[in-house]
């Protein structure tokens, strides 16, 4: 496709050049364009790698001189004696040789050869060398993050809050977008613009009254605050799924209508059919913004490690384990936070981002 | 349907004598009722109390005997700001933060838009999907990659530089360079505004770069005359949402010092850890409530001035807005 939309302004340049060589130059500026943009997101992605390959290290690795970026750790010989000795990258007159330090000095030092078990004295200062790392794919720090973060509660925790969120908010931003597109109501305009500006509406005007009044009721240190407002229409989804809706063709309805079908059964088998595509981007919205979301379960849930979401818990977690020096912990429970929705998004990336673009360029 | 019909003409003869036009109006305001509901309950109603709240001293601890106290929480808030005192310090800290970050991410999504709308690169849904995939990370769990990431002694960052023989900060304990290390945390955030100004330079009709290309201008002169014009409405678009980001900014911070002193040196000290700190930690509030009002009203002006500046730089191709 690409291909022939480039072919036009080319062949009206009018210069005399064999197709071939065309073809050639234009191979080059593409692969240029493209290893270009491919550095780019890699150094864009460099901390993901970072995580990956930290999660995967022992965390003695992590403070170690001249250690590798992989996951590695240092290899030991051990004599028939039964002695371990570090093995060193020694350079010999037969070239580099990995040998295991038995007396170091700063003049000479006393190596064993780990393939005929013999002395060798090597002059130099062995400060100087580094020891030989060999790739080491280690799990610990899984096992360890699963049970002491209590993974799975979590994971039950994140999933109630966004799967009862995710029905309550598309439900209802579906029934109420469907309002706003297909009835003529008095003052319609004007509630839309109130509906707009909400969006805009900084959160903390409304966080310390509602806090107050869920307190008030007994919800505080429950997940009820972080599910039941969700029932109650988002502004964002709602205009989100009216720009669609009102994309949709009305003859369908209307002749639904003359059958004599209710309002509800218009939404239900006429549009709803139609609206999938909005429909799955808001589901996709809702979940992803109650799995990230922060600050909400930081102030409801606060005291209450059994119920603390995904991202409380982590937070706890990190607060915890980064002070101990433990980056390899830290870095593996990110990475299991964020596994299902990455997950997620590469499954269904094609509907989530057509999402962001309807909500963001037709106003 | 059969069924539907036939309930239609069991139910049918009282409302019938209602105008249709009444009926509609009915009919479309129960299916508002949940957004109505919710707009009364937990938007309306929360704004009207947070306003008379922060005219009093409500404390978490004795919610029942609250006192309205005047303008005495406000004169606090300004005794603050103007002294440097804690809100001061967090308003500043937001403010400089917001001077750095929102240029930043708003060139490198721009800059990422032109490099996966170029025509020449290959697999550009693979890399659009890549640049945007960040966006989906709990921020929680980025903020805590970052801070692996920029640590000065084991981070990657510091140990590339430093092989290049440059010198590298220890960012995030560094109260001159946390700042700025939240910025290069940020940029993963780009996702939105990449997608968002990748339609509007999709929807840049070509006859345009032609006129300029027979005009005799190169691509500097393409993308000052005809891309920055034909996109300033999503550019203006994604400039509010980044301010409006940005008076949002909690976790992030929280993260990097979950005693919300904003540590190192109260670098990373925002406004909204201040006000959680007012509110849940000295359950002050009242004086919490001041504090959103302000903020409120910084953002409202900022978008004001936003939209009366957006008269002389955005350009609406239609002309019909």
């Amino acid at each position: 496709m690409t291909g022939n939309a480039l072919s036009l302004p080319l062949a009206r340049s009018g210069r005399r050049r064999s197709p071939r060589a065309r073809a050639i130059r234009l191979g080059i500026s593409r692969l240029g364009v493209t290893l270009f943009t491919a550095s780019m997101a890699m150094i864009f992605l460099l901390p993901l790698v970072y995580m990956l390959l930290t999660s995967f290290k022992d965390s003695t690795q992590m403070t170690a001189l001249n250690a590798p970026l992989w996951p590695a750790t240092q290899q030991i010989y051990t004599a028939a004696d039964g002695q371990t000795y570090t093995l060193y990258e020694v350079p010999t007159a037969s070239g580099v040789q990995g040998l295991a330090l038995e007396k170091p000095g700063r003049v000479t030092s006393t190596f064993i050869d780990p393939k005929t078990g013999q002395e060798v004295e090597w002059q130099g200062n062995w400060r100087g060398l580094s020891p030989v790392w060999s790739l080491t794919v280690s799990f610990d720090n899984f096992s360890t993050v699963l049970d002491v973060l209590n993974f799975p509660m979590l994971l039950r925790n994140t999933l109630v809050v966004s799967v009862l969120g995710t029905i309550g908010a598309v439900s209802s931003a579906v029934l109420v977008a469907f309002g706003f597109a297909r009835f003529r109501i008095p003052g319609k305009n004007g509630l839309f613009l109130v509906l707009i500006m909400t969006i805009m509406l900084p959160f903390q005007v409304t966080l310390i009254p509602q806090y107050i009044a869920f307190l008030q009721i007994g919800w505080v240190g429950t997940l009820l605050p972080l599910i039941v407002p969700t029932f109650f229409a988002n502004a964002y989804n709602v205009f989100l799924l009216r720009q669609y809706f009102l994309t949709l063709p009305r003859e369908l309805d209307e002749a639904a209508q003359m059958d004599g079908a209710s309002p509800l059964r218009i939404l239900w088998s006429v549009i709803i059919p139609q609206a999938w595509p909005a429909i799955i981007a808001v589901s996709l919205f809702h979940f992803f913004f109650s799995w990230n979301d922060f600050f909400v379960p930081l102030i409801y849930l606060s005291g209450h490690a059994d119920l603390f979401t995904m991202t409380v818990g982590l937070q706890a977690f990190s607060a915890t384990y980064a002070r101990a020096g433990s980056g390899t912990l830290t870095q593996t429970a990110a990475l299991l936070a964020m596994l299902l929705p990455v997950a997620i998004f590469f499954v269904a990336q094609r509907a989530f981002m057509r999402g962001v673009v309807i909500s963001g360029v037709e106003k | 349907m059969v069924i539907v019909e036939d309930n239609e003409s069991v139910h049918a003869p009282p409302p019938r004598r209602m105008s249709l036009a009444r009926r509609e109006t009915l009919m479309g305001l129960a299916f508002l009722s949940p957004w109505l509901i919710g707009l009364v309950v937990f938007t309306a109603l929360p704004i009207v109390a947070s306003l008379v709240l922060s005219f009093t001293d409500f404390n978490l601890l004795h919610p029942a005997d609250f006192r309205f106290i005047g303008l005495d929480n406000y004169t606090r808030m300004w005794n603050e700001l103007m002294n440097d005192g804690a809100a001061g310090k967090s308003l500043g800290v937001t403010a400089r933060f917001a001077l750095m970050s929102v240029p930043v991410t708003i060139v490198l999504a721009l800059g990422v838009a032109l490099l996966v709308n170029r025509k020449l690169l290959a697999g550009k849904p693979v890399f659009r999907t890549l640049f945007f995939m960040p966006v989906l990370i709990p921020l929680v769990a980025s903020t805590i990659v970052w801070q692996g990431f920029l640590n000065g002694s084991t981070g990657w960052l510091g140990q590339i530089l430093r092989s290049f023989g440059l010198p590298s900060p220890d960012w995030f304990n560094d109260p001159s360079w946390a700042l700025p290390g939240l910025v290069l945390l940020g940029t993963w955030g780009i996702g939105n505004m990449t997608l968002i100004f990748l339609a509007g330079l999709q929807g840049v009709p070509t006859e345009l770069y032609e006129a300029v290309k027979i005009d005799g201008g190169g691509p500097w002169a393409r993308f000052r005359h005809v891309t920055l014009p034909m996109i300033s409405p999503v550019l203006f678009y994604n400039i509010l949402i980044s301010i409006i980001g940005v008076s949002q900014y909690f976790t992030q911070a929280y993260v990097l010092d979950p005693g919300s002193n904003g540590n190192p040196g109260g670098s990373t000290y925002f406004y909204n850890l201040n006000l959680y700190k007012e509110g849940w930690s000295y359950n002050q509030m009242g004086f919490a409530s001041a504090l959103a009002w302000l903020m409120m009203l910084i953002v409202v002006v900022a978008a004001l001035v936003l939209f009366r500046t957006s008269a002389r730089w955005v350009f609406y191709a239609g002309g019909d807005r």
